[in-house]
């Protein structure tokens, strides 16, 4: 096996957190914010693998099937919110739900 | 072995990127689906196989197969009415913004220890397993009850209530 | 007897009480039992504890009862306590008999009016307060009498609260007495801080052993004091109140503003006699300020042509008498004088008071006139106070004790040449500003008929206090007029006497037929110009001259404009500026800059989820920086 510099997998972690952060932000459509917020998911899971490697310990991957099983109960219940959502303002605009203004 | 790592991690990022950026929400999903098989290719290299198939069978099977579903059942899909504005550059400066100084501090943590290198070798299921099941059991626990909550909780919202103007005059028993 | 002594002002503060509280629930005949009948017993209460007191007089000359201490902090108690000697009996039983029969002729007098229990609760409070006044042995409880019968002037002024000009003339009276207050409670803490007592007696006896002569304390102290009594009796140059006064109805003007309040100012003189002594600076101050304003008032009164403000004029004048006796040391002839002049002056406002209510509250002398033949009583009891107020010769009250001050005056041992002319040019602007009222308004043909006669209670108000102005004077007759010195030794064992043996008794003959013959002088003059002849009169003040003196002296010598122009305009001025009260900068800023903290905090409250996510990610870098790089 070659080697791979540790930074490295944590960078790709960041820069994929980062996109994910780029997508919660700037989009308006609740989909897309939740897929976002996968992306986000994955890069944590990520970085906790790549440091269970460095230690040569199963701990990382137990973290991430942690945090796998956090993840599908937050899309099936976003999912289900979102739905009610739309139910409620006829659109997918995050922007149109703001009636806690102020 | 490490010119795979790369490719994979390139492939990843920019299918995330793609994931962000379009307008159809069934085409994101798919680009995420993408990411997220790069990524376990990722995991697999770092000697985590167990890991690979999981993030394949329930992150790219399951949880992305539920959200298909859900859009494609609702038509969540629909274009947006109004005008969208994707291609504005101010929608995008802000978040861009933000997410460079936190990737900023972030790099600077990391790489302010030096370089390490690893040679990941392969952690067997097993080795997952007893983790998991011995010091980790109270964690399985609290995940399990995580995933009934979200079970109650999803069912829950999703109900549809028909409007019953009076129980004497109801049209349609509530679902 | 004595014992009673705490009941004389506490009736009258019952009376105020329960007339306060219930008042409006009694009937008229209840109210006015209440009110005029606990002004009486406290007379009653006064005139028997008088006989005992001169029948046999109680040790060193005084009574004094306490009843709690009414502070107790540092080393200041002042208590409740009641000092009765000679000159305070003086001073009670002339504030309750006179009380009495003003009393006695309000409730038939306010009957048609509105506000009945409220005006006899006021006036019993007055009563009561001018009593404490007089009663109190230490500074500090005559301080609240002070300002209790500062309150009710100022209640009583603004009776009829319902017109406007009232109350204004109710705020000018309180706040220039107000000036004279401050000067009295500045004087009240130099004399506690310097001396460590209130307490008359005790303050005396400190002020002479540790002040020297016209040491700097005595004269400030003195001159403070001074300030609080010009304020109260309406003296130089606080005096422009009392004129605005007359507002108030007419038993108050009589009561307040000619028999008691204004002579609060005399009696605190008297008593603090001995810091006068002590600063001979401010005792001449005294007398000049005394004689300036009978000669500037006496000017005032004699084109005036509303009934009141001649009255109102005079009083100052005669109030200006008190204070040059006491300025010239004469403390027993101002008291002799403050006691003839509370009945005849009393007398005069109960008539005009008669006078008004008859032609339908018309204050104006001018469209008056002929009512000697339909008021016959009121006529004649008014003449007597008149007769008694300019001091006409051998038969009234008046004129022996305005004797006595100007005799004083020539011979006593501070006597002056120009306070004596300064008293006998006075005495013949009174004779004419006195008759020319009496004939302007009783005199001539009257076009007016009257519209309401005066009842019983009135009646007997005059003529009581007619019978009062011609008898109380032989309380004390000069030498040469029968020598009776009754008042003179009664007051000896309170104030220091000021007689001097004779130059020789033909100067004081001679004083006393020279000033009789200037009463009479000026008699003659006002006849001829107000009765016989009123088209000289007319000749003189039609003139261009005439018209801007009438004008100037109708003006009370322009006090008020200088005044306005000085005092008032600035202040004035002061306050619009400071409208935006700079002193409250800092509250307001602070509220102001939370309010504006509330609005831009509830900026961030868009409602909008990729908002907060945003909030979320900044708070998210900030304390990353925080943690990492610091």
């Amino acid at each position: 096996m070659t080697s791979i510099p540790l930074e490295s997998g944590l960078i790709i972690a960041g820069i994929l957190f980062a996109v994910g952060l780029i997508g919660v932000l700037a989009r308006r459509n609740f989909l897309f914010i939740l897929m976002s917020i996968e992306i986000m998911l994955n890069a944590a899971g990520l970085a906790f693998v790549v440091a269970g490697a460095r230690w040569g310990r199963a701990d990382g991957q137990v973290m991430f099937i942690f945090i796998l099983a956090m993840a599908a109960v937050e899309v099936s219940v976003g999912l289900a919110l979102i739905l009610r959502f739309v139910h409620h303002f006829k659109t997918l605009d995050s922007d149109q739900g703001n009636t806690m203004k102020g | 072995m490490s010119f795979l790592f790369y490719a994979a991690s390139l492939v990843a990022v920019i299918s995330s990127l793609m994931v962000v950026t379009r307008s159809n929400a069934v085409h994101a999903l798919l680009y995420l689906v993408v990411s997220l098989l790069a990524v376990a290719l990722i995991f697999f290299i770092l000697g985590a196989p167990f890991i690979a198939a999981l993030e394949v069978i329930i992150y790219a099977g399951a949880i992305m197969v539920l959200f298909i579903f859900v859009v494609m059942m609702f038509n969540l899909a629909a274009p947006f009415s109004g005008k969208s504005r994707l291609l504005d550059s101010r929608t995008w400066a802000g978040p861009a913004f933000l997410s460079f100084v936190l990737f900023g501090e972030f790099l600077a943590v990391i790489t302010s220890s030096g370089i390490h290198r690893i040679s990941p070798s392969p952690i067997s299921p097993k080795d997952v397993g007893v983790s998991l099941f011995g010091s980790y059991i109270l964690g399985v626990e609290l995940a399990a009850m995580l995933l009934l909550s979200g079970v109650v909780g999803a069912f829950h919202l999703g109900r549809q209530k028909k409007r019953t103007a009076h129980r004497f005059f109801e049209i349609e028993a509530p679902k | 007897m004595y014992g009673f002594l705490w009941l004389i002002p506490a009736l009258p503060l019952v009376g105020f009480v329960i007339l306060g509280l219930f008042g409006r629930r009694f009937s008229r005949f209840i109210v006015a039992l209440v009110g005029v009948g606990l002004v009486g017993v406290s007379a009653l209460l006064s005139i028997l504890t008088a006989f005992q007191f001169m029948s046999s007089p109680p040790q060193q000359s005084s009574v004094t009862q306490s009843l709690w201490t009414w502070v107790n902090s540092g080393g200041f108690r002042p208590s409740v306590a009641f000092r009765l000697d000679a000159l305070s009996l003086v001073f009670v039983v002339v504030v309750t008999f006179v009380g009495f029969v003003i009393h006695l002729y309000s409730s038939e007098f306010m009957a048609e009016g509105e506000g009945y229990s409220r005006f006899f609760a006021t006036m019993n409070l007055f009563v009561s307060s001018m009593l404490i006044l007089v009663l109190a042995d230490n500074l500090f409880l005559f301080y609240l009498g002070w300002e209790g019968v500062g309150l009710c002037s100022y209640l009583l002024i603004g009776f009829w609260y319902k017109d406007a000009a009232n109350g204004r003339a109710a705020q000018k009276a309180f706040i220039v007495t107000r000036v004279g207050d401050t000067a009295l409670a500045v004087g009240l803490f130099l004399l506690f801080s310097h001396l460590g007592t209130l307490n008359f007696q005790d303050l005396m006896h400190q002020a002479v052993t540790r002040w020297p002569v016209g040491s700097s304390l005595a004269v400030a102290s003195a001159a403070l004091l001074l300030g609080g009594a010009v304020g109260k009796s309406a003296q130089l140059p606080l005096q422009t109140w009392l004129p605005d006064a007359m507002a108030g109805p007419t038993p108050v003007s009589a009561l307040i503003h000619a028999a008691t309040m204004v002579t609060a100012g005399v009696y605190l003189v008297a008593r603090t006699h001995v810091l006068f002594e002590l600063a001979p600076s401010v005792q001449l101050a005294v007398a000049a300020i005394g004689a300036l304003t009978l000669l500037i008032s006496g000017f005032s009164a004699l084109v005036q042509v509303d009934i009141k403000r001649v009255l109102a004029y005079s009083t100052m004048s005669q109030v200006g008498y008190m204070f040059l006796a006491l300025g010239i040391g004469a403390w027993s002839a101002a008291v002799f004088h403050f006691l003839t002049h509370a009945f005849f002056k009393a007398l005069l406002f109960l008539g005009a008071g008669v006078v008004i209510i008859a032609l339908r509250e018309e204050h104006n002398m001018f469209k008056m006139g002929g009512l000697r033949k339909q008021l016959p009583l009121v006529f004649w009891t008014f003449v007597i106070g008149s007769a008694s107020l300019s001091a006409l010769p051998l038969v009234t009250a008046g004129f022996y004790s305005k004797e006595w001050i100007l005799r004083s005056a020539w011979t006593g041992p501070k006597g002056n040449f120009w306070l004596l002319s300064a008293g006998l040019v006075g005495a013949f602007l009174t004779v004419i500003y006195t008759f020319r009222m009496v004939f302007i308004t009783f005199f001539g043909e009257g076009s007016r008929l009257i519209e309401r006669r005066p009842g019983t209670r009135l009646k007997v108000a005059l003529i009581v206090l007619a019978i009062f102005s011609i008898v109380v004077g032989f309380l004390q007759t000069p030498r040469s007029l029968g020598n009776i010195p009754i008042f003179a030794n009664f007051l000896r064992s309170a104030l220091p006497s000021s007689d001097v043996p004779p130059r020789g008794g033909a100067d004081e003959f001679m004083l006393e037929v020279f000033s009789s013959a200037i009463v009479l002088l000026g008699l003659y003059v006002a006849y001829i110009l107000f009765l016989k002849k009123p088209r000289l009169r007319e000749s003189i003040t039609q003139t261009k001259l005439g018209q801007t003196g009438v004008q100037f002296l109708f003006s009370g010598w322009g006090f008020d404009w200088i005044y306005d122009r000085l005092l008032i305009r600035p202040l004035a001025w002061l306050a619009r500026i400071n409208r935006e009260d700079f002193l409250d900068l800092p509250y307001l800023g602070i509220a102001e800059i939370s309010r504006a903290l509330n609005t831009g905090l509830g900026r961030t409250q868009s409602g909008r989820l990729r908002w907060y996510a945003a909030i979320v990610v900044i708070g998210a870098i900030i304390t990353l920086t925080v943690v990492v790089f610091l």
